[in-house]
């Protein structure tokens, strides 16, 4: 069981205001990365996010573009878990590739507001947010196994390529 | 046993597995990935993985696109970077700055064909489900994974149909169906879907305004898109294509998480306005919002088609703000000139650039001011889409864009039309 804070947002935020276009080939060291994040919906985020707080949204969060950095310019700010009432489908393959734990919940968003905190256990797939319990959707064994090695490029990193390679 | 659906057949035969259902977690080995200008990025997390080689060059393909010609010293750079990697790792499939965007230069050049699976690292890659393929956009790490591996994991999504009949009225185009789409059922009406188009009005439409359907189903959250291709898809490919293909249709007694019928001679033409592209209004209840450039290109609305209709509307006539025209490839470039569809452009008052995305995401050739709004045929109008916030975006059809450009407000096409046809019965671009 882990505590954590959290930021709440609305229903279709996309990755144009998560992580500007115009910094997709210009921006790559993380901490510059991170203090852009959202920086087109909410101007306090990224000065004062802390490291283990955890998004909670609406319908569609990280609608638009595929871009990655809409995943990767939080994970840098330290968040770790985004939780929504539902996900774009290439935002929620973005965060298990990035080791970005998304966790589909109609009901959290509604019910918590900025700043509050909330309790996660994995080990019994369970959110507790003003003591009530929320379940945590189980995830496939390959996706499993993709979070649990922090991403894809780590699971691959795994991989004895001298072996496949001669394949 | 009810039967399967496009998208439960594709990927089934992609991941080389009898049957698959929605649902089904799946190692799927794409027939062709591509990826653009963040080819770059892509090949600095490839080296992370600890591969050596791109496991199919054969079957990768890379275009200058997003930010062709390099705008700034820094975008050169990353295109010098992706062109050593091109002769480095043997890449078959290299498309060169002025080339075109990716998906239209990767439709023509038949790299994709019915009943296969392409997967891009762009999220319009929804796109090639007009040819009739699995066409779904994936992130850097897994177009990396994909240069690694040659599969990646994809969860088989459930199907929803839209059935369309009857055909669009004069004026009314693929565009406005698309953006009709987004305005009944929302930017996530398709959300992790795969949405399959049926029905007679299919073959009404031509090649461009078919192209249209599929690509701005990225914006409905769809994983993927799908038309049934006919004769006239098989011809377009038959000039380039490499491979021998098997198109691949739905059962009929497939079984679809919804079932959507369309009569599209029911349309008007429709405008997204700021700052979603699931705001939909009719054009009629926009009319005269002052606009200050007007934007005609991407991979959604840059075809040759999408180009005639524009010079249909300025044909004789003269623009009222700065026009932008981005052809989206250079075939349609050279189509254009022959038949002269750009010279009708350019003597209205309009500019042409380079091939490519141009200013849709905010890299360069086309940024508007702050306080400034911009009517376009792009796809995306989300708030800074086109570099700053301050800005507005509206997304219509071509024509529509092109009476707006000569009103400098958003206008209707239809009367500026009827006029050319008073002035010149019979004349038709």
């Amino acid at each position: 069981m882990s505590s954590h804070r959290v930021w709440v947002y609305g229903d279709h935020v996309n990755t144009d205001v998560i992580f500007p276009g115009k910094y997709t080939y210009t921006l790559k060291d993380p901490d510059k990365m991170s203090s852009v994040a959202l920086q087109d919906l909410d101007d306090n985020f990224a000065s004062q996010v802390q490291p283990g707080d955890v998004i909670v949204a609406g319908r569609n969060w990280g609608c638009g573009s595929s871009r990655e950095q809409a995943v990767t310019a939080l994970k840098y700010a330290g968040v770790r878990t985004i939780i929504a009432v539902s996900f774009s489908g290439l935002y929620f393959r973005n965060c298990i590739n990035q080791g970005v734990h998304p966790i589909v919940c109609p009901e959290l968003a509604d019910r918590l507001q900025t700043g509050d905190h909330i309790e996660i256990d994995l080990d019994e797939h369970v959110i507790v947010a003003n003591g009530q319990a929320y379940p945590i959707p189980t995830l496939s064994p390959t996706v499993r196994a993709i979070l649990d090695a922090d991403g894809l490029v780590n699971m691959l990193q795994q991989r004895d390529w001298s072996i496949t390679e001669q394949v | 046993m009810s039967g399967y659906t496009f998208v439960e057949k594709a990927l089934a035969r992609a991941a080389h597995v009898e049957s698959a259902r929605a649902g089904d977690v799946l190692d799927v080995q794409p027939d062709l990935i591509f990826s653009h200008d963040n080819s770059a990025a892509i090949r600095r997390i490839f080296m992370q993985t600890g591969a050596q080689r791109i496991a199919r060059p054969d079957r990768v393909a890379f275009t200058l696109d997003h930010a062709a010609p390099a705008p700034t010293t820094q975008h050169a750079q990353n295109h010098a970077e992706i062109r050593e990697w091109v002769q480095e790792q043997g890449v078959a499939n290299f498309f060169e700055v002025g080339r075109g965007i990716c998906h239209q230069v990767i439709s023509e050049e038949a790299l994709i064909l019915p009943g296969e699976v392409i997967l891009g690292a762009d999220s319009h890659s929804t796109h090639y489900g007009w040819l009739g393929a699995f066409g779904m956009g994936v992130g850097r790490t897994e177009m990396a994974a994909l240069w690694a591996t040659g599969e990646l994991w994809l969860q088989v999504p459930e199907a929803m149909r839209i059935t369309l009949t009857g055909q669009l009225r004069p004026g009314v185009t693929s565009k406005d169906l698309a953006l009709y789409i987004l305005g009944q059922w929302g930017a996530d009406g398709g959300q992790y879907r795969s949405v399959e188009f049926a029905g007679d009005g299919i073959s009404s439409l031509t090649l461009d305004q078919r192209a249209v359907l599929p690509n701005m189903m990225a914006e409905f959250g769809a994983m993927n898109a799908y038309l049934p291709p006919d004769q006239a898809i098989f011809d377009y490919l038959e000039r380039n294509r490499q491979r021998d293909y098997t198109p691949l249709y739905p059962d009929d007694d497939a079984i679809y998480a919804a079932d959507y019928t369309i009569d599209l001679s029911t349309l008007e033409p429709q405008v997204a306005i700021p700052h979603s592209p699931d705001n939909v209004h009719n054009l009629s209840d926009v009319i005269g919002r002052p606009i200050q450039q007007a934007f005609i290109g991407t991979c959604t609305n840059g075809r040759y088609e999408d180009l005639a209709a524009a010079a249909q509307v300025l044909s004789g006539q003269r623009v009222a703000v700065r026009t932008i025209v981005i052809p989206a490839s250079s075939e349609v470039l050279l189509r254009a000139t022959r038949t002269g569809v750009l010279q009708t452009l350019i003597e209205a008052g309009a500019t042409i650039n380079t091939p490519g995305c141009g200013p849709c995401m905010g890299n360069h050739m086309g940024i508007p001011a702050p306080d400034e709004a911009t009517i376009s045929t792009g796809n995306r109008n989300f708030r800074g889409r086109m570099g700053t916030a301050q800005a507005d975006i509206y997304l219509a059809s071509p024509a529509v864009v092109a009476a707006s450009a000569i009103a400098g407000a958003i206008a209707d096409p239809n009367s500026i039309l009827i006029q050319h046809a008073i002035n010149a019965p019979g004349a038709i671009l």
